[in-house]
């Protein structure tokens, strides 16, 4: 989590929400929650499990800066 | 009487005691409905006695519900994390510009917490209060430069559980 928060900070572009599971299981059935970490970008973008950080930031914001 | 041991606080108060400036965590919650906002707010009254930079706002969902809309949140609980601009921050001001009405300037770093801040995210909480407060980012220099190209509103909502 603590590495969507840093890059929250670091761009005021992106927002990260850390999202307790099992308090809003409707979130967590909308976008297929099947285990923990699993962080979802944009509504599209799904990753299951941690990475190491620059994994981290390539899977989740590296798409974006491509689509440019 | 205090969630955290003794040895926990002491351990908070010395990180806390590094932040540069005020941090404000803006607390979404609703009275009725609401399993775990109690909980949350016995989780953050913690807080603002382990340092002076810390402040808690309380945001009513229902009374409120366009202010909570600012953060972009439309549930409880909820936290979005805010910090005083240092440009306007009391500690910088001559003591003669002060005035109470006079409220800070906060700027939203877009870090937020969706359900109650327990178990090991608290520790996320008190890492977004550090990195909001000042701490440099301990990302790699490849990491920022990525993360600073990002010109298109990026959403990353990230699913854990308490343990």
């Amino acid at each position: 989590m603590t590495l969507a928060h840093e890059m929250a900070m670091l761009n005021p572009m992106i927002t990260a929400t850390a999202v307790e599971a099992t308090e809003f299981p409707d979130l967590a059935r909308r976008f297929r929650v099947t285990g923990v970490p699993k962080t979802v970008v944009n509504d599209e973008i799904e990753i299951l499990g941690g990475l190491p950080e620059e994994a981290f930031v390539e899977q989740t914001i590296g798409p974006m800066i491509e689509r440019r | 009487m205090a969630l955290l041991a003794p040895e926990d606080q002491e351990h908070l108060r010395r990180s806390f005691s590094e932040m540069t400036r005020r941090v404000h965590l803006i607390f979404v919650t609703q009275t009725i409905g609401c399993e775990t906002c109690t909980q949350t707010r016995r989780i953050l009254d913690e807080l603002p006695g382990l340092s002076d930079r810390i402040v808690i706002d309380e945001v009513n969902l229902v009374l409120e519900a366009e202010r909570a809309a600012t953060y972009g949140i439309d549930r409880a609980p909820a936290i979005a994390v805010a910090f005083e601009d240092t440009k306007t921050s009391p500690d910088d001001q001559p003591s003669t510009m002060k005035t109470d009405a006079e409220a800070p300037r906060l700027l939203d770093s877009r870090i937020r917490f969706l359900g109650a801040p327990a178990g090991y995210e608290f520790v996320s909480l008190v890492h977004a209060i550090l990195i909001a407060g000042g701490r440099t980012t301990t990302l790699s220099e490849l990491s920022r430069q990525r993360v600073a190209s990002v010109t298109v509103p990026v959403t990353m909502q990230v699913f854990t559980t308490p343990t």
